[in-house]
């Protein structure tokens, strides 16, 4: 307990008195936090069109209105010829162009059916996808509308269907909301792994270690003694971005049981400095323990769920997904926070972290050797 | 004089500088080439980017799960049902759920969105001629749930306005969409000019900063720096394996996208390669600025990853749209070299446009390049303390 005592008190030093990567440590995640939310928007707003008008009529002044007040669309270009038109595109300056021909007003009054012509730059897919169809029912509002303008005329009437949507969990439907639980695993997930890891490697490549390990300091005790800070630093980490930048500038108040949340990151990290630890048994530059540290925090970071839906992957890939630690952490967070899940609606996730925490630390304690 | 050298002097002293210059280079490579976990990083990470994005990654919602909730149990609300399983977006799992349960079903996750028929739907809509359907979100997630409940919505319009028409009639406005350079919508297009710009820029920036800093930290940069050679090609040799790695990198992508992903290379290669060249160069400048301006690889990393990376994902544009950001994000992401080099991969490969139509871009990346270049040069310093 006293040679702990020791080497915790040599790891804090040893953190801060590096006085350059103390604000690195605390400062970078919430500038993180901060920027973070703010530029990962997803939603498919301000989609830029240019609208390329032959009919100059009520009725395609009545379309562009409609298009403009539905608040997804910025008309960037308005009556060019198509070709002026398509440089738009080219240059990135429109998203798409509609192009209403001659006498769409006055065929529509014949009731003969007109034809709009979409162009739509698709290099994002998802994009051009939701941009055609809110554009497409823009259109076929304005087309039944018209047509039950002709029929409420001759006197007939229908029957229809409201469909009324309430949003459960967040009603302002904020986007940080969201977003801010997600970054702040992110944080904790980075802290962990590459601190540790880099510690570690760190005495190794100086040569350092070689002096702890003649010493009489046991195995466990240098693990602990390497572990418990970062474990620390990262409850912090966590703790200043949940309250000073969560609650603080975005308002975000949790739902569920703090200790729950609390025992979860907890748990977490001590699967992820196992990982961490994991890393720096295998490598023995600091180089090589960022690359592989860094290939791993690639892989698992982009196929948590943080950005992208984890349903909309193939089936393979769900898998690698439900292999993955910081899949269930970020799912944890964000039902705890958001939700309000309690303990038995995340039994599973906290299963598997306690796995994946006994797995990486057994096997980074198994391969981890005094001697060289 | 002993030697009867044909060189003469001057020459001389040149050929040994290069032969200097190209040994040291040499040991660069060895340095890079023996490390293996390093490599994995350098030739690893892009094939395992380029198959994540191109294959695993996607924003398209799809097969979420949900119930449906029907209290009135009628031929109304039977066709709307039949409708909403037919969709590819949903898959129907449960239904019948009592209110708590659905609250229930949300906190475990379950489900993204639950629909609730009133009881009398379908008398309702054939006698008072307006009847509602409730659909509830899970906004923890705002923008799925928000893609949810429109397209359910537009499976109901859908639905009326078929069984509104009389049979037989078209409607009145059809609209013709071309999608255009990418008509199979798929992701990879988008993704593959951004996975480029992200990993020559990782290569690059982390890998030159980290080597310059580990000789440093290691000391043995001041055996290097005693050594004859110039301390600026000395640092250019530090540099020149990242380019050609990079270059390498290049390579590897192309032909892996062209082969894998079906990724199109309408525009001219040579116009690509030189521009990417480019960038490189401009990535080696942020990474030797980086390394004289910090002693620890630690720092080094640090800032790299965070500094460097982390705007290249998010200001690039690749990953998230440009147009969603405040003003002030969205100037930040002018000073991001990658974001002009992903307009310009987007130009040439997919776009197919010539040089004339990504002179700008390239402008300011050759500006900044000449800038970085210039203040990294000027700050290097010959001595270590």
């Amino acid at each position: 307990m006293r040679t702990l005592i020791f080497l915790l008190k040599k790891e804090f030093r040893q953190i801060f008195r590096n006085k350059a990567l103390l604000p690195v440590i605390f400062v970078m995640p919430i500038i993180q936090l901060l920027i973070l939310p703010l530029a990962a928007d997803y939603e498919i707003k301000n989609i830029s069109i240019g609208i390329v008008d032959h009919d100059r009529s009520t009725v395609s002044r009545d379309l562009i209105n409609r298009i403009v007040g539905s608040g997804y669309f910025r008309l960037v270009d308005y009556n060019a010829s198509f070709d002026q038109a398509f440089k738009k595109i080219e240059s990135d300056k429109a998203d798409l162009i509609l192009e209403i021909p001659t006498r769409f007003s006055a065929s529509i009054g014949a009731g003969d059916p007109q034809k709009l012509f979409l162009a739509v730059n698709a290099i994002n897919g998802t994009k051009a996808n939701l941009g055609a169809a809110y554009l497409s029912s823009i259109i076929q509002q304005l087309g039944s509308d018209l047509i039950l303008e002709k029929q409420l005329s001759s006197g007939s009437a229908f029957s229809s269907i409201n469909v009324v949507s309430s949003n459960w969990f967040n009603p302002t439907m904020n986007y940080a909301f969201f977003m801010v639980p997600g970054i702040l695993a992110l944080l904790v997930t980075m802290v962990g792994a590459y601190l540790c890891a880099l510690n570690i490697v760190k005495e190794k490549e100086i040569g350092t270690i070689e002096q702890i390990n003649v010493t009489p300091i046991r195995k466990h005790h240098f693990i602990l003694g390497k572990l418990l800070p970062f474990w620390i630093i990262g409850i912090v980490v966590f703790t200043i971005g949940l309250f000073v930048v969560g609650y603080g500038v975005y308002g975000i108040v949790p739902q569920g049981n703090i200790l729950v949340l609390y025992a979860c990151v907890a748990l977490y990290l001590i699967a992820l400095l196992g990982l961490g630890l994991l890393i720096s048994t295998y490598s023995e530059t600091q180089q090589q323990a960022m690359s592989v540290t860094f290939f791993f925090m690639m892989i698992f970071l982009l196929m948590s769920g943080l950005f992208t839906p984890i349903e909309s992957m193939p089936e393979w890939s769900q898998w690698i997904a439900k292999s993955n630690p910081v899949t269930y952490f970020i799912e944890v967070i964000r039902m705890n926070v958001l939700k309000g899940s309690g303990f038995s609606d995340i039994k599973l996730h906290v299963g598997v972290m306690v796995f994946f925490a006994i797995f990486f630390n057994s096997w980074a304690i198994l391969n981890y050797r005094k001697t060289s | 004089m002993m030697s009867s050298s044909i060189w003469p002097e001057e020459q001389k002293e040149a050929i040994t500088e290069m032969t200097q210059f190209f040994s040291f280079i040499r040991k660069e490579f060895y340095h890079v080439f023996r490390d293996s976990k390093t490599l994995l990083m350098l030739f690893g990470l892009p094939i395992a980017q380029i198959l994540l994005f191109g294959f695993a990654l996607s924003n398209e919602i799809k097969d979420s799960r949900i119930v449906i909730s029907d209290l009135s149990r009628d031929e109304g609300s039977r066709k709307v049902i039949e409708k909403l399983s037919a969709s590819e977006h949903f898959i129907v799992t449960r239904s019948d759920l009592s209110p708590r349960e659905i609250e229930a079903a949300f906190k475990k996750g379950d489900i993204k969105l639950a629909v609730l028929f009133p009881a009398r739907f379908g008398e309702d809509l054939q006698h008072l001629g307006s009847a509602s359907i409730q659909v509830i979100g899970d906004a923890s997630d705002p923008n799925t749930s928000n893609t949810l409940i429109t397209y359910l919505t537009g499976i109901v319009q859908d639905f009326q306005s078929q069984n509104r028409r009389s049979p037989g009639s078209a409607p009145l406005i059809n609209v013709e969409t071309r999608m255009l350079y990418n008509p199979e919508l798929k992701g990879s297009t988008n993704y593959v000019p951004g996975v480029l710009a992200l990993v020559l820029m990782l290569v690059c920036v982390l890998m030159t900063s980290v080597s310059i800093v580990r000789e440093k930290e290691m000391g043995t940069m001041e055996v290097l720096l005693v050594s004859p050679l110039n301390p600026v090609l000395l640092v250019i040799s530090k540099a020149v394996p990242y380019f050609a790695l990079s270059l390498v990198n290049l390579a590897v992508i192309l032909i892996l996208s062209s082969t894998l992903l079906d990724m199109p290379l309408h525009g001219s290669l040579v116009l690509l390669v030189a521009l990417s060249s480019l960038f490189i160069l401009t990535c080696l400048a942020v990474g030797l600025l980086i390394s004289n301006s910090t002693g620890s690889q630690q720092m080094a990393m640090l800032i790299s990853l965070m500094g460097m990376l982390i705007p290249t994902m998010l200001f690039t544009g690749f990953m998230f749209p440009l147009e969603n950001m405040p003003w002030a994000l969205r100037a930040i992401s002018n000073i991001i070299p990658s974001k002009w080099y992903y307009i310009i991969v987007k130009s040439i490969m997919i776009k197919g446009l010539g040089f004339s139509a990504i002179w700008k871009e390239s402008l300011i990346l050759f500006i900044m390049m000449l800038a970085l270049m210039a203040i990294s040069f000027k700050r290097f310093k010959v001595r270590l303390t």
